[in-house]
């Protein structure tokens, strides 16, 4: 019970106090709960600084990528090892990709979108272990990496395709009267850009681990004879790794499709 | 319960899922029924299944988005 109420003041430290959950009625495991951000050691103010259990697993995500990449490759065996071979194929996968989407010029742009697939990936995966951290749950974390992607594929626009770049709003082959129109909508789409692109993420990720906890709320409440909601709560953890597997890859899909059309701007 | 209106537009805010999960299932409806007629052609456009899946699902998402801001933020 402590514990419950210790709890219950990091979250209002952190601000998420206002849902109005405890022990009068209602679930006892609250499903937004897991999305707290904490600091490390010690509770008190979280600042730019502090090590939170959001910073841990981001990082775990990185180590973990790198030990597939670095430690699966360092072999280079002609038949590959287990490790070896996943590594090879995500590799490939993903070159693939950029190459088929956003063409063969983009392939310069490939450790960079390589990077986002494989820490989105690790961080999705890492946050279906019971009781860890999912980073890309927050919209904090992804809009950052949604930012980055809109900013390089602005820039990278403008450098390579100078005022032609503006040739994406101006769909010369529409009838005329409608081109304006068209422009309007074009400029609010391509803005509306790094929110889909970073919401989509997180609202994904975060709506299946609420789903999770509700059902976990359920077998709480039902206590020993809870066959029901275990069962769900097995299904819906297979959707979800399917769902961390599918959202790394849309990410960085649109990625590649945003990549294209600064590259190739024309309609 | 001390429910109020912002639970009520939450409510009403996930209807919303419900109009991405139409949106969803045609996409996906319509690349099988084209994959079945031409099976050949299918694997090269798996891309743009999981492209146009995600921009149906990006406005339920939205909705979503929604409902949890009506029901935590405000």
């Amino acid at each position: 019970m402590s514990e419950e109420a210790q709890e219950q003041t990091h979250g209002e430290a952190a601000g998420y106090g206002e849902a109005g959950h405890g022990a009068e009625g209602g679930l006892q495991i609250h499903p937004m709960d897991q999305f707290i951000i904490q600091p490390l050691f010690g509770d008190g103010p979280v600042a730019w600084y502090t090590p939170t259990n959001a910073t841990l697993w981001m990082a775990l995500a990185i180590i973990a990528v790198v030990i597939l990449m670095v430690m699966g490759t360092r072999g280079r065996a002609i038949v590959p090892s287990r490790a070896q071979s996943v590594a090879e194929l995500t590799y490939g996968f993903i070159r693939k990709m950029v190459e088929d989407v956003a063409g063969k010029d983009a392939l310069v742009f490939f450790p960079y979108i390589m990077t986002l697939f494989l820490f989105i990936l690790m961080a999705n995966f890492l946050g279906l272990i019971p009781m860890s951290f999912t980073t890309t749950s927050h919209i904090a974390v992804t809009a950052i990496l949604a930012l980055a992607v809109f900013i390089t594929v602005t820039v990278v626009g403008f450098v390579k395709n100078g005022a032609a770049f503006l040739g994406l709003f101006w769909v010369s082959s529409a009838p005329a009267p409608l081109r304006p129109v068209l422009a309007i909508i074009e400029l609010i789409s391509y803005f509306v850009r790094p929110v889909s692109h970073s919401i989509r993420l997180a609202g994904n990720v975060m709506a299946g681990h609420a789903v999770i906890k509700v059902f976990a709320g359920f077998a709480g409440v039902l206590g020993i004879g809870a066959v029901a909601p275990v069962v769900a709560i097995t299904a819906v953890y297979g959707l979800e790794v399917l769902v961390s597997f599918i959202q790394a890859y849309v990410f960085t899909i649109l990625t590649c499709v945003y990549l294209r059309d600064a590259l190739h701007p024309s309609h | 319960m001390e429910g109020d209106l912002a639970h009520i537009g939450a409510g009403l805010a996930a209807i919303g899922s419900g109009a991405a999960a139409i949106g969803v299932g045609h996409v996906a409806g319509n690349f099988l029924s084209g994959a079945l007629r031409n099976p050949s052609a299918a694997a090269g456009q798996t891309a743009t299944l999981f492209i146009g899946i995600a921009f149906a699902e990006a406005l339920g998402i939205f909705a979503f988005l929604v409902a949890l801001l009506l029901m935590f933020a405000v």
